[in-house]
């Protein structure tokens, strides 16, 4: 990098901020991904808003790109600088700026962990509700640049549907404030949306603004033991098609329960086929006769064995499992590729099917849990980087498993994003026409390409 | 370095929330994750092993919060102290006071105590007190006039002169225990490791304390002697090998550690039979839990515990320390927040990196003030005299006691009269 754009990118953040040394450009070359990596020429770690205006409007002077980095759990590449230029990490814009409870909404800086907001909104009566795999680590603005789901996503949605109002910094370092704390707003082109999933190419978040809702009262969490994979899934369609909506409906197949309860020892069953992890919540009465619901369809559904957490201790230890499936995967085999492809909940019983042929097919080992009520499945492959034929193996049967999602009318990534890992499935997804568009609204935002580049489209 | 141990971190970033030092400091080379991929680059020949790359792993405690976050059985902390102690073989790499510490004094008993009795008399003459009121310390080298400022109060005699080979059992005799007496406590927590004999011989226990045992050798592997380590560990198997014992208990959270390790070092049959009985004391009273209870004296006192990171992380016990205080009746329990975050003590951590080592305590002792507790209760030498240093400087009022003294003092409390 050019040693005067470096010096004046120490002055904004501070030279303890400004990383430009080899070993730390080293680490800031990879996030979660697997087989990507790929060094910046600096990292910066700003203390605000103006801040990053001013390294954005800098870089674009001297034609550097700039990509955003919160905790760097991403699943698809998309907080690699792809081209050697800037990483800017939000982790120092970490305050929660204000919770409005008359409102209810909460103002926070991007680099807030997730989890530290549901803290603080929860001691208050209130509830954000996505809650990603990552919620502990993860980063608010991360969650918004994603539009991440989480376990909870069957009742409450996802990140997209809490997103009010948000201030981005534009590709030429300007200010854009978008939305705000009015439940209704039709003035001009709606840009949350937009903005929300554009996964760092579009802007970079400074503000964000959400919605809250009243914490449930009470809830109940299940587990559901399945000898037959089919069965479980199953159970899951008629659960919701018996107009029951769980928050949480997460599948976990025998490689997955073998893995976690390895790790985390809460007594998940070794010699069943499939795990039902269930949690209804909202008020007492309802959620009791909907937990009967769900019982009895288990039950119908030949479950082996029914159990109800019996106090918040019991449902937080096999929620927080739950949570470590992903890496507790890799105790199996040390490289885990994971892909969410994502088909309409009605086909969860045939998307498992696929999966498990796609496995055989091309002899590989293939764990499989997700959100099962949201058609959100996290097949992952268990492989070692070490070995490039299995590693080709994995890719071949994952190009089976998009080709079904797109076929049942899914989609090729649910919550993870297209990144540089799924880039080459996106025009498949959205044909011709679908890439056109997305192309001009990144011109139409980025004309200079300088904002995460090499992403998405 | 063992790439396979390398190779599992799939870089999800589980342990991310857990390391006091990314806590602090949000950078990726100041994390569990970066520090495995920085050893991963070296092994690969990706980057050399600069002195600024040594620089980064050295600011890891080894506190090991990483390996108990993480779902794929990465243990970031003991990669750190493998590949730094291959480092340090044979050459400098240690400040002046570590060198003394770790390759000097504390690995030898003897030069240690002989090397404490001067410090006692700095302490009893009244010195100190001079020292500290004229401020002269600040002519000295930070490291250190950091160390005489962690010195607590020294008791008379390093316990280990002074106890008994045997104390017997109290009624009759359930077993017996070979007890490990750690340097720092026989040195400086000599009441503790008292209270510890104590506590075993009235359930029953003859502890045998054999005065010819060695320093465990976790001091070796930190100075990078890895050969004294083993063999420290190969004296140790021997002497133990020489009494008929049920278990070989510790009241020291870094000594319980390492030992349990023995049987990994390659050392044989015997040194995996010596750690498969190595118990920490919390361990071996939680199995008497029943008849503990019935001997215990009410404290009125709220209390709560801080977890080593030796015995939650290294070990894996939290439950017993717990249960053990609950036991005490009328005593009212304050659950810590962040109870199993490291104080930043770290062996001589809090000397060689001040700085950071200030900024992890402050947070413990926010999370202390907090809990409103009365006594702080912990496990291990190393926290105390970190505790005990930021307690006297910040929280004059809150007392803390290693888990066995608390224990001894309830079952020395005079019982209750109770309303006829």
């Amino acid at each position: 990098m050019d040693s005067s754009l470096l010096k004046e990118l120490q002055k904004i953040v501070g030279t303890e901020y400004a990383l430009s040394d080899r070993e730390s450009l080293a680490v800031y070359g990879y996030d979660s991904t697997p087989e990507l990596e790929s060094c910046p020429a600096a990292v910066l770690l700003p203390a605000h808003g103006e801040e990053v205006a001013t390294i954005v409007s800098r870089c674009a002077a001297a034609g550097v790109s700039v990509t955003v980095r919160g905790s760097g759990t991403n699943l698809s590449g998309g907080s690699i600088s792809h081209d050697g230029g800037v990483v800017v990490q939000t982790s120092r814009m970490n305050r929660i700026i204000e919770i409005d409870e008359e409102n209810l909404t909460a103002t926070v800086e991007p680099g807030v962990i997730t989890s530290a907001l549901h803290r603080q909104v929860e001691a208050r009566g209130l509830f954000y509700p996505p809650d990603p795999g990552s919620m502990h680590i993860s980063t608010m603005g991360g969650n918004v640049a994603e539009n991440s789901g989480g376990l909870r996503g069957l009742k409450y949605g996802v990140t997209a549907d809490y997103v009010m109002g948000l201030e981005t910094i534009l590709a030429n370092g300007d200010l854009l404030r978008t939305g705000g704390k009015v439940v209704k707003d039709v003035a001009g082109y709606n840009l949350n949306p937009l903005l929300v999933s554009s996964e760092g190419t579009l802007g970079i978040f400074t503000g964000i603004t959400v919605k809250l809702i009243p914490k449930p009262q009470a809830k109940i969490t299940m587990l559901a033991h399945f000898p037959a994979m089919s069965d479980a899934a199953l159970a899951v369609s008629a659960i919701i098609a018996a107009k029951v909506i769980p928050a949480t409906l997460e599948f976990l197949d025998k490689v997955t329960i073998k893995c976690v309860e390895d790790y985390a020892h809460v007594g998940l069953p070794l010699d069943v086929d499939a795990v039902l992890l269930i949690e209804v919540d909202g008020h007492p009465v309802v959620i009791a006769e909907e937990a009967a619901a769900v019982t009895e369809i288990c039950k119908k559904h030949r479950c082996s064995f029914f159990q109800t957490a019996k106090d918040d201790g019991e449902a937080l230890k096999l929620a927080t499992a739950r949570r470590t499936a992903l890496s507790a995967l890799a105790r199996l085999r040390p490289t885990t590729i994971l892909e969410d492809a994502t088909v309409p909940r009605s086909c969860i019983a045939a998307m498992l099917q696929v999966i498990q042929e796609a496995a055989k097919k091309y002899d590989v080992t293939i764990g499989t849990f997700g959100h099962a009520g949201d058609g959100n499945l996290h097949p992952t492959c268990l492989t070692d980087e070490r070995d490039p034929d299995e590693i080709k193996r994995a890719h071949q049967a994952f190009e089976v498993i998009f080709d079904a999602a797109i076929a049942m009318g899914g989609t090729i990534t649910g919550e993870h994003g297209v990144g540089l890992a799924k880039k080459k499935y996106l025009p498949r997804l959205v044909g011709e026409s679908g890439v056109r568009v997305m192309r001009g609204i990144k011109q139409a935002f980025d004309p200079q390409g300088i904002l995460n580049p090499g992403k998405v489209i | 370095m063992d790439e396979v141990k390398l190779i599992n971190c799939m870089r999800c970033g589980m342990c991310l929330p857990h390391c006091p030092t990314y806590r602090e400091t949000f950078l990726e080379t100041a994390s569990p994750r970066g520090r495995v991929a920085l050893i991963r680059k070296v092994t690969e020949g990706e980057l050399d092993q600069s002195e600024r790359l040594l620089e980064y792993l050295a600011l890891c405690l080894d506190c090991q919060a990483c390996a108990s976050a993480c779902p794929c059985g990465v243990n970031a902390g003991e990669l750190v102290a493998e590949f730094s102690c291959e480092g340090k073989a044979g050459q400098g790499g240690l400040n002046f006071m570590e060198d003394l510490i770790l390759r000097k004094l504390v690995p030898h008993p003897d030069r240690l105590e002989t090397s404490m009795a001067p410090l006692r008399l700095y302490q009893r003459t009244g010195l100190q007190k001079l020292v500290r009121h004229l401020g002269i310390l600040k002519m000295f080298p930070k490291p250190l006039a950091r160390m005489e400022g962690l010195l607590p109060a020294l008791p008379a005699r390093p316990l280990r002169q002074e106890i008994s080979e045997v104390t017997e059992a109290i009624g009759p005799e359930r077993g017996s225990i070979g007890f490990f007496l750690g340097c720092v406590m026989s040195l400086i927590f000599s009441d503790a490791s008292r209270a510890t004999i104590q506590l075993l011989s009235a359930l029953g226990y003859k502890v045998i304390t054999p005065k010819n045992q060695v320093c465990c050798g976790a001091p070796n592997m930190l100075g990078g002697d890895l050969a004294g380590l083993q063999e420290a560990a190969r004296t140790n198997v021997e002497i133990f090998a020489g009494y008929e014992v049920d278990f070989i208990v510790t009241d020291c959270g870094g000594c319980g550690a390492e030992l349990k390790k023995y049987g990994h070092h390659g050392a044989g049959e015997a040194a995996a039979e010596f750690s498969a009985r190595v118990r920490d004391i919390s361990e071996v009273l939680a199995l008497h839990a029943d008849e503990l209870a019935l001997l215990l004296q009410p404290l009125a006192l709220k209390v709560t515990y801080h977890d080593p990171c030796h015995i939650a992380h290294c070990q894996g016990i939290r439950r017993e320390p717990r249960q053990l205080l609950k036991l005490i009746p009328e005593l009212s329990y304050q659950e810590l927040e962040a109870a199993d975050a490291c104080c930043g003590s770290a062996g001589t951590y809090n000397i060689a990196r001040p700085e950071m080592s200030d900024r992890i305590l402050q947070r413990k002792l926010d999370t202390i003030a907090s809990s409103g507790a009365a006594v702080l209760v912990t496990s291990n030498p190393g926290c105390l005299l970190q505790l005990k240093k930021g307690l006297a400087e910040q929280l004059p009022n809150v007392r803390i006691l290693h888990l066995t003294e608390l224990l001894l003092q309830s079952l020395r409390a005079p019982v209750a009269l109770k309303p006829s």
